[in-house]
Protein backbone atom coordinates (compact mmCIF):
# COMPACT_ATOMS: atom_id res chain seq x y z
CA UNK A 1 0.00 0.00 0.00
CA UNK A 2 1.11 3.31 -1.06
CA UNK A 3 0.85 6.40 0.91
CA UNK A 4 -0.89 9.56 -0.86
CA UNK A 5 2.93 11.32 -0.97
CA UNK A 6 4.27 8.73 -2.71
CA UNK A 7 1.68 7.70 -6.03
CA UNK A 8 3.68 5.54 -8.51
CA UNK A 9 2.30 4.55 -12.17
CA UNK A 10 0.92 1.57 -10.77
CA UNK A 11 -1.66 3.55 -9.00
CA UNK A 12 -3.43 4.46 -12.32
CA UNK A 13 -6.33 2.72 -13.19
CA UNK A 14 -7.37 2.66 -17.16
CA UNK A 15 -10.36 5.12 -18.10
CA UNK A 16 -13.65 3.08 -18.13
CA UNK A 17 -15.33 5.70 -19.72
CA UNK A 18 -14.90 7.22 -23.81
CA UNK A 19 -16.79 10.78 -24.54
CA UNK A 20 -16.03 11.23 -28.19
CA UNK A 21 -16.88 14.69 -28.94
CA UNK A 22 -17.26 14.17 -32.52
CA UNK A 23 -17.70 17.87 -33.33
CA UNK A 24 -19.28 21.41 -32.06
CA UNK A 25 -21.29 21.89 -34.75
CA UNK A 26 -25.27 21.80 -33.71
CA UNK A 27 -27.97 23.03 -34.95
CA UNK A 28 -29.52 24.15 -31.84
CA UNK A 29 -28.25 26.70 -29.80
CA UNK A 30 -28.98 26.59 -26.29
CA UNK A 31 -27.93 28.73 -24.36
CA UNK A 32 -26.65 26.42 -21.58
CA UNK A 33 -24.76 24.31 -23.27
CA UNK A 34 -22.06 23.03 -21.78
CA UNK A 35 -19.57 23.00 -24.11
CA UNK A 36 -16.77 25.62 -23.78
CA UNK A 37 -17.47 28.92 -24.74
CA UNK A 38 -14.70 29.01 -27.50
CA UNK A 39 -16.35 26.57 -29.56
CA UNK A 40 -15.47 28.96 -32.73
CA UNK A 41 -11.66 28.20 -32.00
CA UNK A 42 -11.95 24.55 -32.60
CA UNK A 43 -11.30 23.93 -36.39
CA UNK A 44 -9.33 20.59 -37.21
CA UNK A 45 -11.73 17.95 -36.03
CA UNK A 46 -10.26 14.09 -36.14
CA UNK A 47 -10.64 12.57 -39.36
CA UNK A 48 -12.70 8.63 -39.10
CA UNK A 49 -9.05 7.08 -38.84
CA UNK A 50 -7.97 9.29 -36.20
CA UNK A 51 -11.17 8.41 -34.44
CA UNK A 52 -10.93 4.52 -35.45
CA UNK A 53 -7.09 4.54 -33.63
CA UNK A 54 -7.93 6.34 -30.85
CA UNK A 55 -10.93 3.98 -29.86
CA UNK A 56 -8.70 0.46 -31.12
CA UNK A 57 -6.34 2.11 -28.29
CA UNK A 58 -8.82 3.19 -25.54
CA UNK A 59 -10.73 -0.26 -25.65
CA UNK A 60 -7.50 -2.33 -25.53
CA UNK A 61 -6.91 -0.47 -22.37
CA UNK A 62 -10.16 -1.55 -20.80
CA UNK A 63 -12.59 1.32 -21.52
CA UNK A 64 -15.97 -0.18 -21.79
CA UNK A 65 -18.12 2.79 -22.22
CA UNK A 66 -18.24 5.46 -25.32
CA UNK A 67 -20.37 8.24 -25.75
CA UNK A 68 -20.45 9.95 -29.56
CA UNK A 69 -21.56 13.26 -27.99
CA UNK A 70 -20.81 16.72 -29.40
CA UNK A 71 -21.90 19.28 -30.28
CA UNK A 72 -24.44 17.60 -32.54
CA UNK A 73 -22.72 13.82 -33.54
CA UNK A 74 -25.41 13.21 -36.47
CA UNK A 75 -23.39 16.14 -37.98
CA UNK A 76 -20.65 13.56 -38.78
CA UNK A 77 -21.51 11.87 -41.94
CA UNK A 78 -19.62 8.92 -40.62
CA UNK A 79 -20.79 8.54 -37.73
CA UNK A 80 -22.48 4.96 -38.85
CA UNK A 81 -18.95 4.20 -39.34
CA UNK A 82 -17.85 5.16 -36.05
CA UNK A 83 -20.32 3.31 -34.20
CA UNK A 84 -19.57 -0.06 -36.54
CA UNK A 85 -16.14 0.11 -35.21
CA UNK A 86 -17.19 0.62 -31.93
CA UNK A 87 -19.33 -2.17 -31.49
CA UNK A 88 -17.04 -4.30 -33.22
CA UNK A 89 -14.26 -3.53 -30.73
CA UNK A 90 -17.12 -4.50 -27.74
CA UNK A 91 -17.94 -0.93 -26.94
CA UNK A 92 -20.85 -0.26 -25.47
CA UNK A 93 -21.89 2.67 -27.16
CA UNK A 94 -24.30 5.63 -26.55
CA UNK A 95 -25.69 7.97 -28.91
CA UNK A 96 -26.26 11.60 -26.84
CA UNK A 97 -28.12 13.84 -29.39
CA UNK A 98 -30.97 16.07 -29.78
CA UNK A 99 -32.60 14.04 -32.15
CA UNK A 100 -31.90 16.75 -35.55
CA UNK A 101 -30.94 15.40 -38.16
CA UNK A 102 -31.80 12.23 -37.56
CA UNK A 103 -35.18 9.93 -39.16
CA UNK A 104 -36.23 6.50 -39.14
CA UNK A 105 -33.93 5.23 -42.16
CA UNK A 106 -30.85 6.29 -39.98
CA UNK A 107 -32.41 5.03 -36.61
CA UNK A 108 -31.94 1.34 -38.52
CA UNK A 109 -28.61 2.32 -40.11
CA UNK A 110 -27.77 2.85 -36.34
CA UNK A 111 -29.30 -0.33 -35.49
CA UNK A 112 -27.76 -2.67 -38.02
CA UNK A 113 -23.98 -1.26 -36.95
CA UNK A 114 -24.81 -2.01 -33.41
CA UNK A 115 -25.72 0.91 -31.78
CA UNK A 116 -26.06 0.19 -27.99
CA UNK A 117 -28.43 3.19 -26.64
CA UNK A 118 -29.62 6.56 -27.35
CA UNK A 119 -30.41 9.95 -25.06
CA UNK A 120 -32.47 12.79 -26.49
CA UNK A 121 -32.66 15.86 -25.46
CA UNK A 122 -35.90 17.77 -25.04
CA UNK A 123 -35.36 21.55 -24.08
CA UNK A 124 -39.12 22.01 -22.76
CA UNK A 125 -42.10 19.75 -22.72
CA UNK A 126 -43.98 22.44 -24.58
CA UNK A 127 -42.74 23.32 -28.14
CA UNK A 128 -43.02 27.56 -27.89
CA UNK A 129 -40.28 27.16 -24.90
CA UNK A 130 -38.33 24.16 -26.24
CA UNK A 131 -38.37 26.13 -29.55
CA UNK A 132 -37.32 28.66 -28.14
CA UNK A 133 -34.38 27.44 -26.00
CA UNK A 134 -33.20 25.52 -28.71
CA UNK A 135 -33.45 28.13 -31.03
CA UNK A 136 -35.12 25.87 -33.80
CA UNK A 137 -37.99 24.50 -34.65
CA UNK A 138 -37.40 20.87 -33.19
CA UNK A 139 -39.90 19.82 -30.55
CA UNK A 140 -42.30 17.72 -32.69
CA UNK A 141 -39.66 15.94 -34.53
CA UNK A 142 -37.65 15.05 -31.16
CA UNK A 143 -41.06 13.58 -30.17
CA UNK A 144 -41.31 11.53 -33.15
CA UNK A 145 -37.84 10.26 -33.00
CA UNK A 146 -38.12 9.08 -29.37
CA UNK A 147 -41.06 6.94 -30.82
CA UNK A 148 -38.81 5.58 -33.60
CA UNK A 149 -36.49 4.86 -31.02
CA UNK A 150 -38.51 2.62 -28.93
CA UNK A 151 -39.77 1.18 -31.76
CA UNK A 152 -36.08 -0.04 -32.54
CA UNK A 153 -36.07 -1.67 -29.30
CA UNK A 154 -33.38 0.57 -28.23
CA UNK A 155 -32.98 1.77 -24.29
CA UNK A 156 -34.24 5.27 -24.14
CA UNK A 157 -32.59 7.96 -21.86
CA UNK A 158 -34.46 11.35 -22.36
CA UNK A 159 -32.49 14.23 -21.29
CA UNK A 160 -33.98 17.74 -19.76
CA UNK A 161 -31.59 20.54 -18.83
CA UNK A 162 -33.48 21.66 -16.35
CA UNK A 163 -32.95 25.96 -15.22
CA UNK A 164 -34.84 28.70 -13.93
CA UNK A 165 -37.01 29.22 -17.26
CA UNK A 166 -38.47 25.21 -17.51
CA UNK A 167 -38.37 24.07 -13.53
CA UNK A 168 -41.91 25.05 -13.11
CA UNK A 169 -43.26 22.66 -15.84
CA UNK A 170 -41.85 19.65 -14.48
CA UNK A 171 -44.66 17.99 -13.79
CA UNK A 172 -45.39 18.36 -17.74
CA UNK A 173 -42.15 17.34 -18.64
CA UNK A 174 -42.17 14.15 -16.12
CA UNK A 175 -45.98 13.53 -18.11
CA UNK A 176 -44.16 13.57 -21.40
CA UNK A 177 -41.21 11.05 -20.80
CA UNK A 178 -43.92 8.74 -19.43
CA UNK A 179 -45.91 9.27 -22.49
CA UNK A 180 -42.75 8.56 -24.75
CA UNK A 181 -41.84 5.64 -22.97
CA UNK A 182 -38.68 6.67 -21.23
CA UNK A 183 -36.30 4.17 -19.72
CA UNK A 184 -34.63 6.37 -17.93
CA UNK A 185 -35.09 10.04 -17.46
CA UNK A 186 -32.17 12.94 -16.64
CA UNK A 187 -33.58 15.76 -15.15
CA UNK A 188 -30.20 17.19 -15.51
CA UNK A 189 -29.78 20.71 -13.45
CA UNK A 190 -28.20 23.49 -15.18
CA UNK A 191 -24.45 23.11 -14.14
CA UNK A 192 -22.58 26.48 -14.26
CA UNK A 193 -19.86 25.81 -16.82
CA UNK A 194 -19.57 26.86 -20.64
CA UNK A 195 -22.57 28.90 -21.69
CA UNK A 196 -24.36 28.59 -18.92
CA UNK A 197 -22.12 30.35 -16.65
CA UNK A 198 -22.66 33.19 -18.75
CA UNK A 199 -25.97 32.77 -18.34
CA UNK A 200 -25.99 32.28 -14.97
CA UNK A 201 -28.46 35.16 -14.02
CA UNK A 202 -31.31 33.99 -16.18
CA UNK A 203 -30.69 30.49 -15.71
CA UNK A 204 -30.09 29.40 -11.76
CA UNK A 205 -33.18 28.49 -10.33
CA UNK A 206 -34.68 30.16 -6.70
CA UNK A 207 -34.69 27.61 -3.95
CA UNK A 208 -38.32 27.53 -3.50
CA UNK A 209 -38.42 26.33 -7.08
CA UNK A 210 -36.20 23.72 -6.23
CA UNK A 211 -37.84 22.27 -3.27
CA UNK A 212 -41.23 22.09 -5.40
CA UNK A 213 -39.40 20.49 -8.25
CA UNK A 214 -37.83 18.34 -6.12
CA UNK A 215 -41.03 16.89 -4.49
CA UNK A 216 -42.86 16.73 -8.13
CA UNK A 217 -39.32 14.21 -9.15
CA UNK A 218 -40.11 12.13 -5.61
CA UNK A 219 -43.39 11.25 -6.66
CA UNK A 220 -42.67 10.66 -10.01
CA UNK A 221 -39.66 8.46 -8.74
CA UNK A 222 -42.20 6.44 -6.75
CA UNK A 223 -44.98 5.77 -9.24
CA UNK A 224 -42.90 4.79 -12.07
CA UNK A 225 -40.72 2.51 -10.09
CA UNK A 226 -39.89 -0.50 -12.14
CA UNK A 227 -40.89 1.14 -15.15
CA UNK A 228 -38.69 4.51 -15.49
CA UNK A 229 -36.08 5.47 -13.77
CA UNK A 230 -35.75 8.70 -13.03
CA UNK A 231 -32.40 10.50 -11.56
CA UNK A 232 -32.38 14.26 -10.61
CA UNK A 233 -29.98 16.09 -9.12
CA UNK A 234 -29.99 19.48 -7.77
CA UNK A 235 -27.76 22.29 -8.78
CA UNK A 236 -24.37 21.96 -6.41
CA UNK A 237 -24.69 25.85 -5.60
CA UNK A 238 -27.37 24.56 -3.42
CA UNK A 239 -25.41 22.25 -1.49
CA UNK A 240 -22.57 22.46 1.28
CA UNK A 241 -20.47 19.52 0.43
CA UNK A 242 -18.92 19.36 -3.75
CA UNK A 243 -19.58 16.36 -5.87
CA UNK A 244 -17.14 13.79 -6.26
CA UNK A 245 -16.07 15.50 -10.01
CA UNK A 246 -15.34 12.72 -12.73
CA UNK A 247 -14.97 10.09 -9.58
CA UNK A 248 -11.58 11.70 -9.51
CA UNK A 249 -9.15 13.46 -11.68
CA UNK A 250 -7.90 11.32 -14.44
CA UNK A 251 -9.09 7.81 -12.56
CA UNK A 252 -12.39 6.85 -14.75
CA UNK A 253 -13.13 9.66 -17.68
CA UNK A 254 -11.29 10.06 -20.35
CA UNK A 255 -13.15 13.15 -22.80
CA UNK A 256 -11.76 13.65 -26.31
CA UNK A 257 -12.56 16.93 -27.93
CA UNK A 258 -13.18 17.32 -31.64
CA UNK A 259 -9.76 18.19 -32.52
CA UNK A 260 -8.11 15.89 -30.97
CA UNK A 261 -7.78 17.28 -26.87
CA UNK A 262 -7.33 14.41 -24.55
CA UNK A 263 -9.65 15.95 -21.38
CA UNK A 264 -10.10 14.69 -17.70
CA UNK A 265 -13.24 15.96 -18.37
CA UNK A 266 -15.59 18.14 -21.07
CA UNK A 267 -14.42 21.63 -19.30
CA UNK A 268 -11.01 20.66 -18.05
CA UNK A 269 -10.11 22.69 -22.03
CA UNK A 270 -10.86 25.98 -19.89
CA UNK A 271 -7.74 25.45 -16.82
CA UNK A 272 -4.64 26.79 -17.69
CA UNK A 273 -3.03 23.10 -18.07
CA UNK A 274 -1.49 22.03 -21.15
CA UNK A 275 -3.28 18.56 -22.58
CA UNK A 276 -1.85 16.19 -25.14
CA UNK A 277 -3.18 16.01 -28.44
CA UNK A 278 -4.26 12.77 -29.56
CA UNK A 279 -3.12 13.70 -32.85
CA UNK A 280 0.20 13.26 -31.71
CA UNK A 281 0.43 11.32 -28.69
CA UNK A 282 -1.66 7.44 -28.19
CA UNK A 283 -4.12 7.41 -25.64
CA UNK A 284 -1.77 5.33 -23.29
CA UNK A 285 1.10 8.02 -23.12
CA UNK A 286 -1.44 10.36 -22.80
CA UNK A 287 -3.21 9.07 -19.91
CA UNK A 288 -0.37 7.67 -18.05
CA UNK A 289 2.05 9.88 -18.85
CA UNK A 290 0.87 13.61 -19.56
CA UNK A 291 1.51 16.04 -17.03
CA UNK A 292 -1.33 17.33 -17.77
CA UNK A 293 -3.90 14.12 -16.79
CA UNK A 294 -1.35 13.71 -13.92
CA UNK A 295 -1.54 17.34 -12.60
CA UNK A 296 -4.19 16.44 -9.71
CA UNK A 297 -4.27 12.65 -9.78
CA UNK A 298 -3.47 11.43 -5.91
CA UNK A 299 -3.43 13.93 -3.30
CA UNK A 300 -0.43 15.78 -3.01
CA UNK A 301 -1.69 18.41 -5.01
CA UNK A 302 -4.13 19.71 -2.16
CA UNK A 303 -4.31 23.24 -0.60
CA UNK A 304 -6.23 23.62 2.38
CA UNK A 305 -8.76 22.89 3.56
CA UNK A 306 -8.82 20.11 1.71
CA UNK A 307 -5.53 18.55 2.19
CA UNK A 308 -6.07 18.24 5.63
CA UNK A 309 -10.06 17.19 5.54
CA UNK A 310 -10.55 13.66 6.46
CA UNK A 311 -13.43 13.75 3.17
CA UNK A 312 -11.05 14.54 0.59
CA UNK A 313 -10.86 10.56 -0.07
CA UNK A 314 -14.85 10.84 -0.81
CA UNK A 315 -15.08 13.79 -2.67
CA UNK A 316 -11.53 14.66 -3.81
CA UNK A 317 -12.26 18.75 -2.96
CA UNK A 318 -14.62 18.94 -5.34
CA UNK A 319 -14.57 20.11 -9.33
CA UNK A 320 -11.36 21.60 -10.53
CA UNK A 321 -12.83 23.85 -12.93
CA UNK A 322 -15.62 25.34 -10.22
CA UNK A 323 -12.82 25.94 -7.80
CA UNK A 324 -10.90 27.76 -11.11
CA UNK A 325 -13.59 29.44 -11.96
CA UNK A 326 -15.08 31.00 -8.51
CA UNK A 327 -11.30 31.28 -6.91
CA UNK A 328 -8.91 31.63 -9.70
CA UNK A 329 -7.01 28.75 -8.32
CA UNK A 330 -8.07 25.35 -9.60
CA UNK A 331 -6.01 23.60 -6.26
CA UNK A 332 -8.45 25.19 -4.37
CA UNK A 333 -11.15 23.24 -2.81
CA UNK A 334 -14.73 24.06 -4.67
CA UNK A 335 -16.46 26.82 -3.33
CA UNK A 336 -19.69 24.80 -3.02
CA UNK A 337 -17.96 23.47 -0.13
CA UNK A 338 -18.78 24.96 3.10
CA UNK A 339 -14.97 24.62 4.40
CA UNK A 340 -13.81 26.80 1.77
CA UNK A 341 -13.76 30.55 2.10
CA UNK A 342 -15.09 31.36 -0.83
CA UNK A 343 -18.39 29.73 0.12
CA UNK A 344 -20.01 32.54 1.43
CA UNK A 345 -18.93 34.54 -2.20
CA UNK A 346 -20.35 31.85 -3.57
CA UNK A 347 -24.02 32.11 -1.27
CA UNK A 348 -23.86 35.83 -1.73
CA UNK A 349 -23.84 35.33 -5.52
CA UNK A 350 -26.83 33.14 -5.31
CA UNK A 351 -28.88 35.41 -3.08
CA UNK A 352 -28.12 38.12 -5.56
CA UNK A 353 -29.33 36.15 -8.36
CA UNK A 354 -32.57 34.73 -6.90
CA UNK A 355 -32.97 38.51 -5.75
CA UNK A 356 -33.03 39.60 -9.87
CA UNK A 357 -35.50 36.21 -10.22
CA UNK A 358 -37.92 37.34 -7.70
CA UNK A 359 -37.90 41.44 -9.74
CA UNK A 360 -38.30 39.10 -12.91
CA UNK A 361 -41.32 36.90 -11.72
CA UNK A 362 -42.90 40.32 -10.84
CA UNK A 363 -42.34 41.75 -13.38
CA UNK A 364 -40.34 44.69 -11.91
CA UNK A 365 -37.07 44.82 -14.58
CA UNK A 366 -36.24 43.65 -17.65
CA UNK A 367 -34.39 40.77 -18.00
CA UNK A 368 -31.11 40.67 -19.34
CA UNK A 369 -31.13 38.54 -22.52
CA UNK A 370 -30.08 35.49 -23.02
CA UNK A 371 -26.67 34.84 -24.70
CA UNK A 372 -27.43 31.69 -27.25
CA UNK A 373 -24.74 29.30 -28.18
CA UNK A 374 -23.52 29.67 -31.68
CA UNK A 375 -20.24 30.34 -33.64
CA UNK A 376 -20.95 34.02 -34.03
CA UNK A 377 -21.75 34.51 -29.89
CA UNK A 378 -18.83 32.44 -29.41
CA UNK A 379 -16.60 34.63 -31.35
CA UNK A 380 -17.64 37.86 -29.65
CA UNK A 381 -17.28 36.25 -26.31
CA UNK A 382 -13.41 35.67 -27.39
CA UNK A 383 -13.01 38.95 -28.31
CA UNK A 384 -14.43 40.42 -25.08
CA UNK A 385 -12.05 38.43 -23.41
CA UNK B 1 -41.65 -14.04 -6.64
CA UNK B 2 -41.72 -17.51 -7.68
CA UNK B 3 -39.13 -18.87 -10.28
CA UNK B 4 -40.95 -21.32 -13.11
CA UNK B 5 -37.83 -23.35 -13.69
CA UNK B 6 -38.91 -24.43 -16.99
CA UNK B 7 -38.90 -21.31 -18.15
CA UNK B 8 -36.47 -19.99 -20.77
CA UNK B 9 -34.48 -16.64 -19.80
CA UNK B 10 -33.03 -14.12 -22.02
CA UNK B 11 -30.73 -11.08 -21.82
CA UNK B 12 -33.25 -8.42 -22.03
CA UNK B 13 -33.03 -6.03 -25.34
CA UNK B 14 -32.24 -3.06 -23.08
CA UNK B 15 -29.24 -4.33 -21.50
CA UNK B 16 -25.76 -6.33 -22.72
CA UNK B 17 -23.86 -8.83 -21.31
CA UNK B 18 -20.07 -9.48 -22.17
CA UNK B 19 -16.81 -11.21 -20.68
CA UNK B 20 -14.68 -7.95 -20.12
CA UNK B 21 -10.85 -8.84 -20.67
CA UNK B 22 -9.52 -6.09 -18.66
CA UNK B 23 -11.11 -6.15 -15.69
CA UNK B 24 -10.97 -10.21 -15.78
CA UNK B 25 -15.37 -10.74 -15.21
CA UNK B 26 -18.25 -10.81 -16.83
CA UNK B 27 -20.36 -7.56 -16.86
CA UNK B 28 -23.73 -6.41 -17.12
CA UNK B 29 -23.36 -2.82 -19.78
CA UNK B 30 -27.12 -0.71 -19.72
CA UNK B 31 -26.92 3.19 -20.58
CA UNK B 32 -23.74 4.72 -19.51
CA UNK B 33 -23.30 2.40 -16.59
CA UNK B 34 -21.81 -0.96 -15.69
CA UNK B 35 -21.92 -3.59 -13.28
CA UNK B 36 -19.11 -5.90 -12.89
CA UNK B 37 -20.32 -9.86 -11.57
CA UNK B 38 -18.90 -11.71 -9.56
CA UNK B 39 -17.64 -14.99 -11.11
CA UNK B 40 -20.70 -16.95 -9.80
CA UNK B 41 -22.96 -14.82 -11.16
CA UNK B 42 -20.98 -14.36 -14.21
CA UNK B 43 -21.19 -17.99 -14.98
CA UNK B 44 -24.78 -17.82 -14.44
CA UNK B 45 -25.44 -14.89 -16.45
CA UNK B 46 -23.29 -16.44 -19.39
CA UNK B 47 -25.61 -19.45 -19.36
CA UNK B 48 -28.57 -16.90 -19.94
CA UNK B 49 -29.11 -17.53 -23.61
CA UNK B 50 -32.74 -17.64 -24.88
CA UNK B 51 -32.21 -21.12 -25.35
CA UNK B 52 -31.72 -22.65 -22.13
CA UNK B 53 -33.98 -23.39 -19.88
CA UNK B 54 -33.12 -22.42 -16.24
CA UNK B 55 -33.20 -26.20 -15.45
CA UNK B 56 -30.98 -26.75 -17.61
CA UNK B 57 -28.77 -23.84 -16.77
CA UNK B 58 -28.68 -25.72 -13.21
CA UNK B 59 -28.04 -28.94 -14.50
CA UNK B 60 -25.27 -27.40 -16.72
CA UNK B 61 -23.07 -25.65 -14.10
CA UNK B 62 -23.61 -28.67 -11.60
CA UNK B 63 -21.97 -30.62 -14.23
CA UNK B 64 -19.08 -27.66 -15.45
CA UNK B 65 -18.42 -27.40 -11.43
CA UNK B 66 -19.00 -31.00 -10.24
CA UNK B 67 -21.08 -29.60 -7.43
CA UNK B 68 -24.48 -30.91 -6.88
CA UNK B 69 -27.06 -27.92 -5.16
CA UNK B 70 -26.37 -25.48 -6.98
CA UNK B 71 -30.41 -24.74 -7.48
CA UNK B 72 -30.77 -22.38 -4.81
CA UNK B 73 -27.93 -20.21 -5.62
CA UNK B 74 -28.79 -20.30 -9.43
CA UNK B 75 -32.24 -19.14 -8.48
CA UNK B 76 -31.45 -16.41 -5.85
CA UNK B 77 -29.48 -14.63 -8.48
CA UNK B 78 -31.63 -15.04 -11.10
CA UNK B 79 -34.48 -13.62 -8.95
CA UNK B 80 -31.71 -10.06 -8.69
CA UNK B 81 -31.00 -10.17 -12.14
CA UNK B 82 -35.17 -10.47 -13.05
CA UNK B 83 -35.92 -7.89 -10.66
CA UNK B 84 -33.17 -5.49 -11.98
CA UNK B 85 -34.93 -6.00 -15.45
CA UNK B 86 -31.39 -7.88 -16.45
CA UNK B 87 -33.34 -11.00 -17.89
CA UNK B 88 -36.88 -11.55 -19.17
CA UNK B 89 -38.43 -14.69 -20.03
CA UNK B 90 -38.64 -15.46 -23.36
CA UNK B 91 -42.21 -15.49 -24.82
Amino acid sequence: MTTAGSETKSDINPPLWLLAELTYKCPLQCPYCSNPVEIAKYQNELTTEDWVRVMQQARKMGATQLGFSGGEPLVRQDLEELIQEARHLGYYTNLITSGVGMDEARVKRFKDAGLDHIQISFQASNEELNNYLGGTKSFQHKKEMARIVKEYEYPMVLNIVIHRKNIDQIRDILDMTVELKADYVELASTQYYGWSRINVDQLLPTREQLANAEAVAKEYQDKMKGKSKIIYVIPDYFETRPKPCMNGWGAIFLTIAPDGTALPCHEAGQLPIEFPNLKDMSVQEAWNDSPGFNHFRGFDWMVEPCRSCPEKTKDFGGCRCQAFMLTGDARNADPVCDKSPYHQQLQDDVKRINALAEEEFDNKVDEKPLIFRNMKNSKKQMEEA
Amino acid sequence: MTINKTEIPEVAPTFRVQWEEAQGCYVVLYPEGMVKLNQSSGEIMSRVDGQTSIEQIIKDLEAAFSESNLEDDVLKFLEVAYDNGWIRNKK
